[in-house]
């Protein structure tokens, strides 16, 4: 037994094990976030082409590249691979980089599930994307999956997406614990509850919605398994059960999923507008309170998605007006920010950029939602490009922009080097213009009542999708100067020094540039000014 | 800084194996079970060859996996912070596994209270039983589904009421047996707090030896409402949220009583102190946790 612990010895010491090994065994927080984001960004250019497949065939109307069963797969893996593969796990990468950094522990409570965390994750996307090339082509019933469209009608691949889907979830539930562990036992010593940044603050909570929520999505895989395979009937009324009840399990699921995807978003928010405002944060209090509020509403909202599906009046009023609650901490977020910049010695950066485009856009998307809340309205916008409109204006400048505003904030921290900050700001104009010239129009082609997830649509919106589709392919291929950008600060940018940014604050702040392998192996002393600025 | 045993730092594991081979093994379990469940449907090659070769390659992972880690906390590498670490992953896995049962209770509520009643004319979807199968009537269990032509009903329910004793209804002895059991693990638990190893001993093989009992008589009444009951996995939506809460519950007890029984190895082959013994606390809360739902589960499922 003593010849196993011997080697472990002088494991304070150790850089990086070399080669392939390093990333395969690795129980370094640095690293595996490293995977992590390397492994999203994968996803992200998957997904991004199966979007340009889709984009491509809606430029004109008619039926030019692909045939409508495979459309539908293409908005249905397109769906899943961006929700979980490529802004879910950002996140955790980012949160395996940056919380044991922020709160002054040597690395997250229990590394070998952290490996363990992400190493599912390449297996479960590998079943996933393997079913497209299965006999009956893969999932094709949309990213919500609604039964009985993916049990009764489903191709026989829905069994390895319902066991990936498993996958997924332990992967994001062993994250999740990981990351609650190392914020509740491992900050250091002086650092309270509410010195947290607000980054750890924001993964907190979205790891407390991600424990709650993922085992029901996991209860509702799991049924749709039994009703394919063992002819139980949850989801058919003949046996007395009911598809609407997908439904609503799906969706108990499904509201807490988004803020999962954008409470992180708010928190790095928060740490770059008070860096290059120069300001500390406004109301940092009612930040952390209005994150968990919203956290508290996204349990009672779900029904929003269903307003159509048919609901007792009293269920319609509740769920419209229980939505709409959730504008109130959201403006709270918002007016903080703005109050940040107020009078702030301001300076534009390209991670601010991204930060700023995110508050304005972010908020468009939070307007289009409250307009969807209004049930008598939603009748009207349900299922059409309206609804598209909304949710990627919350999702690709909303969380992918606040991700790409990090890594460009926090890069230098990471690999030692500044990126070029002229060729930031090009990747950052290049998307503002191409996602707004995706998605704007979407909201007019959905108001004039074009229906989502179609492969063909009627003349009148064929002036719309063609502007969207011009600006999917800007926005597009202007990642892969992010990718290029980003390499090229990691081989041979300048070097960074350890504070990196004049108006930053934090305890990785403290480290030097890039960060030591092994970060704070004796905690360090906290004061309030270092722990949130 | 070679001092492993200095209780100021927080011990990081070195780079292993472990977990990629475990999620390897993982992959290869549920790619061979997808595979031999679409033989069954569809035919075609079944899987069960690389699924068992997967749960091998993932229980002997698993095994060496925990060894090392209690080898690890033997050599005196984990402080009490790291204790704690452990104390908040059970937890919060607990937590976990409550919301998948939520999922499946959630599942039996809104069946049972609203679509059977929705189906049998009442509340504001009366249309729906006009028009869809206008015979079909709400009552609990559901004993003729609404096209029993697609889903054979079951032949008799195995709700208490259709029983009248209390003694002579099997799941009420089940329910004994586990409630027993769960004050049998911690008197286990609180003898080893005193120091007391048989004490432990003893009571955990009480413990473990309740839990298959409990097992074995599940098995037995699943056997008997599949052979003379009429009740299955395909006689509508009394079976399908019957077996689906029964048997993850069971499945979940035949984990817990896996878990404890690796910790009744472990105490017999000496492990665990007056001080020191979470693997044994873990498993117990684990047991705890199995112990409640079944209670859930047979007021919701066999009494009301
Ligand atoms: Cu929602």
């Amino acid at each position: 037994m003593s010849a196993v612990i011997e080697s472990h010895d002088d494991h304070h010491d150790h850089g990086p094990a070399k080669g392939l090994a390093r990333w395969l065994f690795t129980t370094n927080h640095k690293d595996i976030g490293t995977l992590y984001l390397w492994f999203s960004f994968a996803m992200l250019l998957i997904g991004g082409t199966m979007a340009l497949i889709i984009r491509a065939e809606l430029f004109q109307p008619g039926l030019q590249f692909v045939n409508p069963e495979f459309f539908n797969q293409m908005t249905t893996n397109h769906g899943l691979i961006m929700v979980f593969g490529a802004i879910m796990p950002a996140f955790v990468g980012l949160a395996n980089w940056l919380v044991p950094m922020m709160v002054g522990a040597p690395d997250m409570a229990l590394p070998r599930m952290n490996n363990l965390s992400f190493w599912i994750l390449p297996f479960a996307f590998g079943m996933m994307i393997s079913t497209l090339f299965m006999e009956g082509g893969g999932p094709n019933f949309g990213w919500t999956f609604y039964a009985p469209l993916s049990t009764t009608y489903a191709p026989d691949s829905v069994t390895f997406f319902i066991f990936a889907v498993h996958m997924m979830g332990a992967s994001s539930i062993m994250g999740s614990i990981n990351i609650i562990a190392t914020i509740l036992n491992m900050r250091a010593p002086g650092m309270t509850l509410m010195q947290m940044p607000l980054f750890v603050w924001t993964w907190l909570i979205t790891a407390y919605l991600l424990i709650a929520v993922m085992p029901v999505l996991a209860g509702a895989v799991t049924m749709m398994l039994f009703d394919i395979h063992f002819g139980t009937s949850f989801f058919n009324a003949a046996g007395g059960g009911d598809p609407v009840m997908f439904q609503h399990i799906f969706w108990f699921f499904g509201h807490p999923e988004v803020y999962i995807m954008i409470l992180p978003a708010f928190g790095i928010v928060s740490h770059i507008i008070p860096t290059f405002a120069r300001k500390q944060l406004f109301g940092y209090d009612s930040m952390v309170y209005a994150v968990a509020s919203i956290a508290f509403l996204s349990f009672i909202v779900w029904a929003h998605h269903m307003f159509t599906v048919g609901m007792p009046l009293a269920g319609q009023l509740f769920f419209m007006y229980a939505t709409m609650l959730i504008a109130i901490p959201t403006g709270v977020k918002v007016f903080n920010w703005i109050s940040t910049m107020w009078r702030g010695s301001m300076t534009f950066e390209t991670p601010m950029l991204f930060a700023i485009a995110f508050v304005v856009l972010f908020t468009i998307g939070g307007f289009s939602g409250l307009m969807l809340a209004i049930t008598p309205a939603d009748y009207q916008y349900h299922d059409t490009y309206f609804v598209v409109a909304h949710f990627h204006y919350v999702l690709v400048p909303g969380a992918l922009f606040s991700i790409i505003a990090a890594v460009y904030y926090w890069l230098p921290k990471w690999c030692g080097n500044m990126y070029d900050e002229r060729l930031g700001k090009l990747h950052f104009w290049l998307s503002f213009i191409g996602v707004n010239v995706t998605f704007f129009p979407q909201h007019f082609s959905g108001l004039a009542g074009m229906p989502r997830r179609i492969p063909d649509y009627a003349l009148q919106f064929a002036d719309f999708n063609m502007i969207s589709s011009v600006g999917a392919f800007i926005f597009g291929f202007s990642q892969l100067l992010f990718m290029y950008v980003v390499i090229h600060a990691i081989r041979s940018g300048k070097q960074a020094t350890g504070r990196v940014w004049e108006g930053a604050h934090g305890l990785e702040w403290t480290l030097p540039s890039p960060a030591p392998y092994h970060s704070f192996t004796h905690p360090p002393k906290v004061t309030a000014a270092d722990a949130h600025g | 800084m070679s001092n492993s045993n200095d209780q100021s730092v927080y011990y990081v594991p070195h780079d292993g194996w472990y977990p990629v081979v475990l999620a390897a093994g993982l992959f290869f379990m549920v790619f061979g079970l997808g595979d031999a469940l679409n033989a069954m449907k569809s035919g075609g090659d079944p899987g069960w060859v690389m699924s068992a070769l997967g749960f091998s390659l993932f229980a002997v992972v698993l095994y060496f996996w925990f060894a090392k880690v209690i080898a690890e906390n033997h050599a005196g590498l984990n402080n009490a912070q790291v204790k704690r670490s452990y104390v908040w992953g059970m937890g919060w896995f607990i937590f976990s596994e409550v919301m998948f049962f939520a999922a499946f209770f959630g599942a039996l509520f809104y069946t049972r209270v609203l679509v059977v009643s929705w189906l049998g004319g009442d509340g504001g979807k009366a249309m729906t039983g006009d028009y869809l199968w206008p015979e079909f009537e709400n009552t609990w269990p559901v004993m003729d589904n609404p096209d029993n032509a697609v889903f054979t009903p079951p032949e008799q329910s195995i709700q208490l009421k259709s029983f009248g004793s209390l003694f002579t209804y099997l799941p009420f002895w089940n329910t004994v047996i586990l409630v027993a059991s769960s004050f049998t693990v911690h008197w286990a638990h609180s003898a080893i707090k005193k120091g007391n190893r048989s004490g432990l001993v003893s009571w955990l093989a009480l413990t473990v030896a309740l839990g298959f009992l409990f097992v074995f008589l599940q098995g037995y009444e699943y056997w008997e409402l599949y052979t003379h009951y009429g009740l299955t996995l395909d006689s509508g939506i009394y079976g399908s949220t019957f077996f689906i809460l029964t048997g993850f519950h069971g499945f979940h007890v035949t984990l817990g009583a896996v878990i404890l029984l690796v910790q009744l190895i472990r105490a017999i082959r000496g492990h665990f102190t007056a001080t020191d013994q979470f693997g044994l606390e873990a498993g117990s809360w684990y047991w705890h946790f199995v112990d409640v739902v079944w209670i859930c589960l047979f007021f919701l499922v066999y009494i009301v």
